[in-house]
């Protein structure tokens, strides 16, 4: 390990450095949405009748299309770092320009899925949820906030994915210098698995 | 500024010299060089601890007379802000951020940290934390006034500007978090040929426990405030009773991050006086490994104990019960570190400087802070004491007498070295000796305020108090007066101060080893490591 301090000269890349860079940056998320899990949990408890009814009304199918999507998109973006790895830069480019498409798909359907809802007037703060029972504002107060807050991280994967098409492109990321694809790829898995956990917990658990 | 040090002439230009792309101030704003952020953070952090001390000393002439001079919105607010400013502008970056980020890489023998620019981009966000911390004071519906905590549900509720407040918060947060991560990294990755991690300085051990702590326990006080600016914008209700919510709840989330981040603020400091025993006694530090672990269970008991903060917010009798053992658990790895610091002075041969002064001064301040926090950490008594000064006295004690001063101790040990210049040693004392008179009337006096009973965040009090509170707030005047003679005696120095040689006490880190100030890039040649950071014997 410390044989690359003389390598760290401040322009040069240290590929493990990165890396473990990166993984902490996930602890930080993983504590982020981990709050807002705890929360669900607390919810839940207290309101285990209602929870139960309120995600009747979510729509099952536009969650497991998003599901389908999320999951195609990380294989597309796996391969993309395989393929930069192997010097094929124009597969490479093809799979990460699928894998941003499939996360605008994801976000157009989140828009569809929310706006079915603010349309029936279900939004915090709104006439009719506040009519509605404790447990069921508190559901889609946490409905809107963590789908919201994931939803942001999917926008931010997107920008960020479409740097690295282009670095890509320009070839400063390339076979020999892959990290920041590697740590794209990381962010974005990262980003499915939380949905992995939030489509079970609002749509299914009912 | 120094250029023409003797130490320079020889080695390459020091760090303040360097040529970079920019010119001017922004060779200074947009440098990636560890050292200069260093120095930006300092300057940052000690003007608005000058700002919090104001507003504090504004508090205590309040409570001279109640209501002759502020009223009581206005006082609300200085709290806040003096709490805000304190906590998440000085004390928590503090020590890491500056001296840490200056001494670091160098301690060591690392050119840089891991991550320059994600360095330099922490300083702006905790630039842009500050300036909309201090924006919220003047616009929108008035300054924040519901306590540095932001206690839901009237954090909620209250007209004042509590969600631009936020917003700055948040940023400074992402700011530490960055620190830490940078700072994990360049422990793990950036250490010179030979050194092993039980060949590091104890510094580097303690900014390593506080850099876990900082990534693992910020992003909770992240989600937490933010979902407060969400509850004022759009009424989501988790903490809002009366739509469904908890505010208890929220008291959990906050003190879930707030209670590590006391040991963020402690542990740097506890890193600095573990660096100045050996240096002023001439002596290897006694139990290196005992203490290098202990700052790590601090940090893991940390974790642990952010239920002391409620005992009276309505938790069950079993969690309090919990709460309160683990926190006694808290002091047996910190008086470890005592006892190894007091074994490390004995039979050495003293050099009674002012950056030893100040460690000394750090250990009996914070011994009355640790052992007052064992009273309050007693549930019965807690139930008496919890809403009285003797929580702000302990508080008090704890933050300054503790991390505070520590980083003076730091700034004391180190100034030469950033600097190139000593500064005047008898007026450091006077100073010292201002500092500490000034800081024990000031606070001491709150513990017996609380015993008697006087409730804290009051604006007005009854008349047996009053004694007692024109004690505290001369106190704080003569504190005050000893901050601004030490700050003095530094700005003073710069410009008139001796020549600093490169080692003028004797150290045995790498630091010592290069030219005060240091070359741009730290060492000329890596250099390689052979034995352990203390070698005196």
């Amino acid at each position: 390990m410390n044989e690359s301090a003389e390598t760290t000269v401040r322009h040069r890349i240290d590929y493990t450095g990165a890396k473990m860079g990166m993984w902490i940056f996930l602890f930080t998320e993983v504590l982020f949405f981990g709050s807002l899990f705890l929360l669900y949990s607390v919810f839940r408890d207290k309101y285990t009748a209602e929870f139960h009814k309120a995600a009747t009304e979510l729509d099952i199918v536009l969650g497991t299309a998003n599901t389908a999507i999320l999951l195609t998109s990380s294989m597309f973006m796996a391969t993309s770092i395989t393929l930069v790895r192997k010097g094929k830069y124009g597969l490479s480019i093809f799979c990460q320009a699928a894998t941003i498409l499939l996360g605008i798909v994801f976000l157009i359907n989140k828009y569809i899925e929310w706006g079915v809802h603010i349309s029936h007037g279900i939004y915090p703060n709104s006439p009719a949820l506040l009519e509605m029972s404790r447990g069921k504002i508190i559901f889609f107060s946490l409905y809107y906030v963590m789908t919201g807050l994931h939803g942001l991280h999917v926008l931010i994967g997107v920008f960020v994915i479409s740097g690295t098409l282009l670095f890509t492109a320009r070839r400063k990321i390339n076979e020999t210098d892959f990290v920041k694809l590697e740590n794209t790829g990381l962010y974005w898995h990262f980003v499915d698995i939380v949905w992995i956990y939030l489509f079970p917990l609002f749509y299914l658990i009912t | 500024m120094v250029m023409d040090n003797e130490a320079a002439m020889k080695a390459p230009v020091s760090f303040y010299g360097e040529e970079g792309r920019f010119k001017g101030i922004f060779s200074w704003i947009f440098s990636t060089n560890h050292k200069r952020i260093g120095i930006m953070y300092l300057v940052a952090i000690l003007t608005f601890f000058s700002i919090g001390v104001i507003l504090g000393i504004l508090m205590r002439i309040n409570l001279i007379s109640p209501g002759k001079f502020i009223s009581e919105r206005t006082y609300n607010s200085l709290f806040t802000i003096h709490g805000v400013i304190q906590i998440f502008l000085f004390i928590i970056p503090g020590i890491p951020a500056s001296l840490g980020n200056f001494f670091l890489p160098i301690l060591i023998g690392s050119r840089d940290v891991a991550f320059p620019r994600i360095n330099l981009m922490s300083w702006w966000f905790y630039m842009i934390g500050g300036a909309i911390v201090i924006l919220s004071i003047f616009t929108g519906g008035g300054a924040p006034d519901t306590g540095w905590t932001f206690y839901a549900p009237y954090s909620i509720r209250t007209t004042a500007n509590v969600s631009l407040a936020l917003v700055g918060v948040i940023f400074l947060g992402f700011s530490s978090i960055f620190t830490g991560l940078n700072f994990i990294t360049t422990i793990h990755r950036l250490r010179a040929p030979g050194m092993t991690f039980f060949r590091m300085p104890l510094f580097c051990w303690s900014l390593y426990a506080t850099a876990w702590t900082q990534v693992l326990a910020t992003p909770v006080l992240a989600i937490t405030l933010l979902l407060i600016i969400l509850e004022r914008a759009f009424a989501i209700g988790f903490f809002e009773p009366t739509l469904g919510g908890d505010p208890i709840l929220y008291e959990h989330m906050f003190w879930i991050y707030s209670h590590p981040a006391v040991y963020i603020m402690i542990l740097p400091a506890m890193g600095i006086v573990t660096e100045i025993f050996p240096v002023f006694a001439k002596r290897t530090i006694f139990g290196y490994k005992a203490i290098a672990f202990s700052s790590l269970s601090i940090a893991f008991f940390g974790y642990l104990v952010w239920g002391h903060h409620m005992f009276t917010s309505g938790m069950s009798d079993t969690a309090r019960v919990i709460f309160s053992l683990i926190t006694f658990m808290v002091a047996v790895p910190t008086g470890v570190k005592v006892f190894n610091w007091i074994a490390t002075l004995y039979k050495g041969s003293i050099q009674l400087d002012s950056p030893l002064i100040y460690s000394l001064t750090f250990i009996f301040l914070f011994s009355i802070a640790g052992l007052s926090g064992l009273i309050i950490g007693t549930l019965s008594l807690n139930l008496y004491l919890h809403g009285t000064y003797f929580i702000v006295g302990h508080f008090h004690y704890t933050m300054f007498g503790g991390a505070g001063f520590g980083f003076f101790a730091g700034l004391h040990y180190w100034y030469p070295k950033m600097t190139g210049r000593m500064y005047n040693e008898k007026t450091a004392k006077i100073a010292w000796l201002t500092i500490f008179i000034g800081f024990n009337i000031l606070y001491f006096t709150m513990f017996i305020l609380g015993l008697e009973g006087m409730p804290r965040r009051y604006f007005q009090y009854q008349p047996q108090f009053r004694t007692n509170h024109i004690i505290s707030t001369v106190g704080s005047w003569i504190l005050a007066a000893g901050l601004i003679l030490m700050f003095g005696n530094f700005i003073r120095s710069l410009f008139r101060g001796e020549k600093a040689p490169m080692n003028p006490w004797g150290g045995k880190t790498l630091e010592w080893t290069i030219p005060s100030p240091p070359p741009a890039e730290n060492f000329e040649k890596i250099p390689v490591i052979e034995h352990g950071p203390y070698k005196y014997e």
